[in-house]
């Protein structure tokens, strides 16, 4: 474990973009749990007084319609949109990694349909089978959470699928049974980890468009109801101003989003270099 | 040609295969709308404190009240003969409302495809070309930001530069100016409508609503694509049959143009599909922001109104939508790889 | 005395990579006259393969040339324009590579591939180049060659690839042939009509040819020069019988010693004084054998990759099975590991009817540890996931049952000793071991659990023959020290007479031929069994096979 972290640090040092991927994602992850004690204001209080303010020294993102300062209802929205993104993408790596590595080591005729069936999914419109989903379970939370983890299920099976695939002829696999493990331990103790780091670069990707997804949805009034502070529902709302110039409605909800999955796509191409034991010397 | 008549045989087949697909997006929807949401009846009753006796009469009128397989085979048979019921909100056929809105949508796809296409694909090549050098890293760079920037953004943050800081853009509302002039329904498709009329000005008008709803879009796939270009390219490009052809003399651009491009398009061949259908879903997002007549502002604006025989419409159109574009991919990756038509 | 075809001198290579630069080949001095056959040898990392590649310039970005002259006909062409190189490569030099089926153009069709040669050097009407390209593939000796003009590389196998390969290098009659490792993946009798055709058509229109190979018996057996190099230099040269009957370098001495002849035993490879012949275990009277197969039968679909085979083992034997891809060798080893089921047939371990617990099954049963194996490719068969030590470890642990953590540690060391690994070793991961130690891993890994047969599939197909050498060695003395039985599957009959007692020979499913290795070598009764002996390439020509 201590030589992973220490191949860690050494690959950061030498790959700031991954270092700053990481810092950023730290920070993010920070901000979900201490918005509540850093937010200069309340998020949902409106003083419409105080309305459609541009960025000042007391308010560094400006105001909103109903004159709520848009940095505190960022800092809000943090936590509800990792939040989702987070629940979304472990259910459905669970699932998808525990489905599609005993598909693949399988094989056969079921492998086949599953394989199919998922390549029919993936190539579907899935942010109109979301849509779907969420109308069909009801506008909350917990479907739009629901909703994102079932597009992103074929993702991982597809993936957990193929690792497992190129992977079940090798010679340790074979070895493993030879030294007597059966085949679910040999998927569950050899296959499962030994896949475990392509899928974190996965999950790091998956997690940029889970809060894509999620915040596309709610901007089309769907799942998150205001006057909830989140990011998707923060840029719907300015998307009436837009055309009268009150552009910090839309860009500073907007760059959050943005840096959000900025830091998950880089970490996971970083990750990828870190988890990789043959980049270790 | 042998080669037409095994493309011949391999879209009958895909035809064939998409059966089921499209059968399980009729049976998907048909559970969607009927038993999730509880009792549709309800939904459909004229409002919330509808008597008991009017929902059974709804239920009784709806064939709620029989067996779910024979709700099943009636709902079959009502989208096999194109009936997908009637919008509550606009009170027409849903079947005429998503035809009336259709080429809307189409043509916002096709055009921010072509874009897309017309720029990741140079770039791809160009980043591939020379790995590691300022291009690629320029490409790399553009690629990564437009991943990162949902289209409901961009596509605001476009407006508020192109309309409201310069000015050159119209008001980014619909397809057309609600004052000028309509051409006369040819195609559906504006551009091609007015060219085939000959009002330049009326296909210039069209054409600046176009732009940036298509760019938006446009920016959002362009990664995906110059990403696989690139990386294919790469791939081909290390290849032990790139260093066969170099080895027997032959120069630089036709080893590129004749061995490397061709077999590299094919990921990207497969990975067009997949943007268009990610298009097709982004359409909803950007239909949004540009009030975009389409069948995605529609198809949401039903759903918002708890109206669900639109939406139920509109998901088994994209379902055949798709169908049709994997069709039409696979024929293209028939003729690209003879391979598989050798089979 | 004329000029030399190409002369290279005093060559560096250097490639500059994550860890800095390394330097490749460190240089070297290569002389080829027209007409010329010149093998370099050498094992892997040796540096011959970019030495080639420097003369074609066909080496990656990352390699750079700092010092050292490459002469063509007396030109120096060592930074020669991409033009020029254009101009020369084809025309003039030729290369043919290794894995063919990689090596072709998977979407175009072979024909066409030609004529793209041809058409690099010469502007000829379409209907002339086409009869050309046909021609050519004619002479590579394809059948019916109109009807497989527009045929894919997948649909041809890995010999005719690599015959299309060589139409395409002699497309417009260079006059210098470059075969790097041409015969690398392709079966025994394959390998010998590629190599024949080869050293005909280079011989019959005076081409110069530099054979890359790691296999002295293929230099030696197409070659009138060797250069053999180690880690970037060239330790000696001379002619090719010069250099088998006299090596004079200690590393040719080594290499030399470590290729497995006719008549090697595996004391000569690794240069030790011969022993006794390996004692016979006495046999028990009336007890069973210690493995008896009968009737194996196992189906892929339709085919039957396995079609009634029956082997019998004594306690203490070594049976080789021998056969090329596609024999079904492998597939039997692995039924008789238990790993797959058969579909047919009879398998007693001991007397006791193993066939009759499933594979999916036979991982809790007490036979288990009783049949181990050793796996082809030593790096694939490692948990890249695990230490050298867990590799060990993990079987053990099932199967053993240890009382304790220190019982573990002492049954893995004392494992790994009797392989020859250094304890140090036991912490490091698959990616920092070599392929010797691999295998060693691996072998240590399958003895751990003192199993009583030992399924060896391929041990040492991977490995350079030095390495190959050694690791036989240890395979050989396991066997003497602890009474093992063998299983030895290999397509290398010279490497199975070694170590086996009876060999038999498979092909496509079935049994050619059975008997004791002496009677098989000097008296092969199957016409298959005399194909593949004539097919070894080997360099004592005055001691060939009689008939």
């Amino acid at each position: 474990m201590s030589s992973t972290l220490r191949h860690a640090g050494w690959v950061l040092r030498g790959n700031p973009v991954t270092a700053f991927a990481a810092a950023g994602t730290f920070l993010l992850v920070a901000v979900a749990v201490l918005a509540p004690w850093i937010a200069p204001y309340d998020p949902i209080t409106s003083n419409v007084s105080n309305a459609l303010k541009p960025p000042s020294a007391a308010h560094w993102a400006g105001t909103d319609q109903l004159g709520r300062d848009i940095f505190s209802r960022l800092l809000a929205a943090t936590r509800l949109d990792l939040t989702i993104a987070a629940a979304a993408v472990s259910l459905s790596f669970v699932a998808g990694a525990v489905i599609g590595s005993f598909c693949g080591y399988v094989g056969g005729r079921l492998d086949r349909w599953v394989g199919r069936l998922v390549d029919v999914l993936m190539a579907f419109p899935l942010f109109v089978l979301a849509m779907a989903l969420v109308a069909a379970l009801g506008n909350r939370v917990e479907n739009i959470i629901i909703a994102t983890a079932i597009i992103n299920l074929p993702f991982y099976i597809r993936f957990a699928r193929a690792e497992v695939n190129v992977r079940r002829h090798a010679g340790w696999v074979e070895a493993a049974r030879a030294g007597g493990d059966s085949h679910a331990a040999v998927v569950l103790r050899f296959l499962l980890p030994n896949i475990l780091p392509a899928m974190a670069v996965q999950i790091s990707l998956n997690l940029g468009w889970a809060i894509l997804n999620a915040a596309g949805l709610s901007f089309l009034g769907l799942g998150v109801q205001a006057p909830t502070p989140e990011w998707g529902i923060m840029v719907a709302e300015g998307a009436r101003f837009i055309g009268t110039g009150q552009w910090w409605l839309v860009a500073f909800p907007g760059l959050a989003l943005m840096l959000a999955v900025l830091c998950f796509n880089l970490l996971g191409d970083g990750l990828r270099d870190i988890l990789d034991p043959r980049m270790r010397t | 040609m042998s080669v037409a008549k095994n493309i011949g045989r391999r879209v009958v087949k895909r035809l064939g295969a998409s059966v089921p697909a499209l059968l399980g997006v009729v049976v998907f929807t048909f559970l969607l709308m009927r038993v999730l949401p509880g009792d549709p009846a309800t939904f459909f009753a004229s409002g919330p404190n509808a008597g008991q006796e009017e929902i059974d009469e709804l239920r009784r009128q709806m064939g709620l009240d029989r067996p779910m397989y024979e709700q099943l085979a009636r709902y079959l048979y009502d989208v096999a003969t194109g009936h997908l019921g009637r919008s509550m909100t606009t009170g027409q056929p849903v079947l005429a409302d998503l035809a009336q809105r259709l080429p809307a949508s189409l043509e916002l796809s096709f055009f921010a495809l072509i874009i897309a296409l017309a720029l990741a694909i140079p770039l791809g090549i160009a980043a591939a070309l020379k790995p590691n050098s300022l291009i690629d890293h320029a490409v790399r760079f553009v690629c990564t930001l437009g991943v990162c920037v949902p289209t409901f953004v961009s596509g605001l943050l476009l407006i508020y530069v192109f309309y409201y800081l310069l000015g050159l853009a119209p008001d980014p509302t619909g397809r057309i100016d609600i004052f000028a002039a309509q051409p006369p329904e040819i195609t559906g498709f504006l551009l091609i409508d007015f060219l085939m009329v000959g009002d330049l000005a009326g296909w210039r008008a069209a054409f600046g609503q176009l732009i940036l709803p298509a760019f938006t879009m446009a920016l959002f796939v362009l990664a995906p694509l110059a990403r696989m270009t690139r990386a294919s390219l790469l791939a081909v490009l290390g290849s032990d049959f790139i260093r066969t052809a170099r080895s027997v003399g032959m120069t630089g651009w036709r080893v590129v143009i004749v061995y490397a491009l061709r077999n590299a398009m094919l990921p990207v061949l497969t990975i067009i599909g997949i943007v268009f259908s990610t298009m097709l879903g982004a359409n909803v997002l950007v239909e949004k922001v540009f009030s975009w007549p389409g069948i995605g502002s529609y198809a949401l604006d039903a759903l918002l109104a708890s109206d669900y025989a639109p939406v139920q419409g509109f998901v088994l159109l994209i379902a055949a939508i798709f169908v049709m574009v994997n069709l039409a991919i696979d024929v293209l990756y028939g003729i690209a790889d003879p391979r598989v038509t050798v089979e | 005395m004329t000029e030399p075809l190409l002369k290279v001198e005093n060559l560096h290579v250097s490639f500059s990579t994550r860890g800095g630069i390394v330097e490749a080949v460190r240089g070297v001095d290569i002389e080829v006259a027209q007409g010329g056959t010149l093998a370099i040898v050498g094992e892997s990392g040796s540096g011959k393969s970019v030495t080639a590649y420097a003369v074609t310039q066909l080496l990656d970005r990352s390699a750079r040339i700092p010092s050292g002259r490459i002469l063509f006909r007396g030109d120096d062409i060592t930074r020669a324009s991409s033009s020029r190189m254009n101009s020369l490569r084809g025309a003039a030099i030729s290369m043919v590579f290794q894995s063919p089926r990689t090596a072709l153009n998977p979407i175009r069709g072979i024909g066409r591939q030609i004529m793209d040669a041809i058409e690099a050097h010469q502007n000829l009407p379409k209907a002339q180049v086409r009869a050309r390209a046909l021609e050519l593939l004619e002479a590579v000796r394809i059948r019916d060659a109109a009807g497989r003009f527009d045929a894919y590389p997948e649909e041809l196998s890995g010999g005719m690839c690599q015959r299309v390969m060589i139409a395409m290098a002699m497309a417009c009659n260079p006059s210098l042939l470059i075969a790097d490792e041409p015969t690398t993946g392709l079966d025994v009798t394959t390998q010998k009509t590629v190599m024949d055709l080869l050293a005909r058509l280079t011989a019959e229109r005076n081409m110069a040819l530099i054979l890359i190979t790691h296999d002295l018996g293929l230099a030696a057996r197409y070659c009138r020069d060797v250069v053999v190099m180690q880690e970037g230099k060239v330790v000696e040269r001379a002619s090719t019988a010069e250099l088998f009957g006299n090596p004079q370098h200690p590393y040719t001495r080594k290499l030399v010693a470590a290729s497995p002849t006719f008549e090697s035993t595996v004391d000569d490879l690794v240069g030790e004084a011969p022993r006794p012949p390996a004692p016979a275990i006495a046999r028990e009277r009336g007890a069973p054998p210690l493995l008896d197969a009968e009737g194996l039968v196992k189906r892929f679909g339709d085919v039957a990759a396995v079609d009634r085979v029956s082997l019998k083992l004594g306690r203490g034997e070594s049976l080789g099975l021998v056969g090329e891809s596609g024999s079904g060798k492998s597939t039997i080893s692995r039924m008789i590991c238990r790993l797959v089921d058969h579909d047919d047939g009879r398998l007693l371990f001991d007397g006791e009817d193993i066939g009759s617990i499933p594979a999916r099954d036979f991982h809790a049963s007490p036979r288990r540890r009783d049949i181990q194996i050793v796996f082809q490719d030593p790096h694939d068969s490692l948990n890249p996931r695990f230490s050298a030590f867990d590799c060990i470890a993990h079987p053990v642990k099932r199967l053993v049952k240890p009382q304790d953590a220190a019982e573990l540690k002492r049954r893995v060391e004392e494992a790994a000793e009797r392989c020859g690994l250094p304890r140090d070793l036991l912490g490091r991961f698959p990616h920092q071991l070599s392929g010797g130690q691999k295998a060693r891993v691996g072998i240590a890994r399958a003895i751990a659990v003192e199993p009583r047969l030992l399924v060896l599939d391929e041990p040492t197909a991977a490995l350079d023959v030095s390495v190959q050498a050694v690791v036989l060695k240890l395979l050989d003395d396991l066997r003497r020290d602890e009474g093992l039985s063998f299983l030895f599957v290999s397509h290398d009959l010279n490497v199975v007479r070694m170590m086996c007692e009876r060999i038999v020979v498979m092909r496509q499913g079935t049994v050619v031929e059975e008997g004791a290795s002496k009677d098989l070598f000097t008296a092969p009764r199957a016409a298959y069994t005399r194909e593949l002996l004539d097919a070894i390439p080997h360099f004592e020509p005055q001691r060939a096979l009689a008939g």
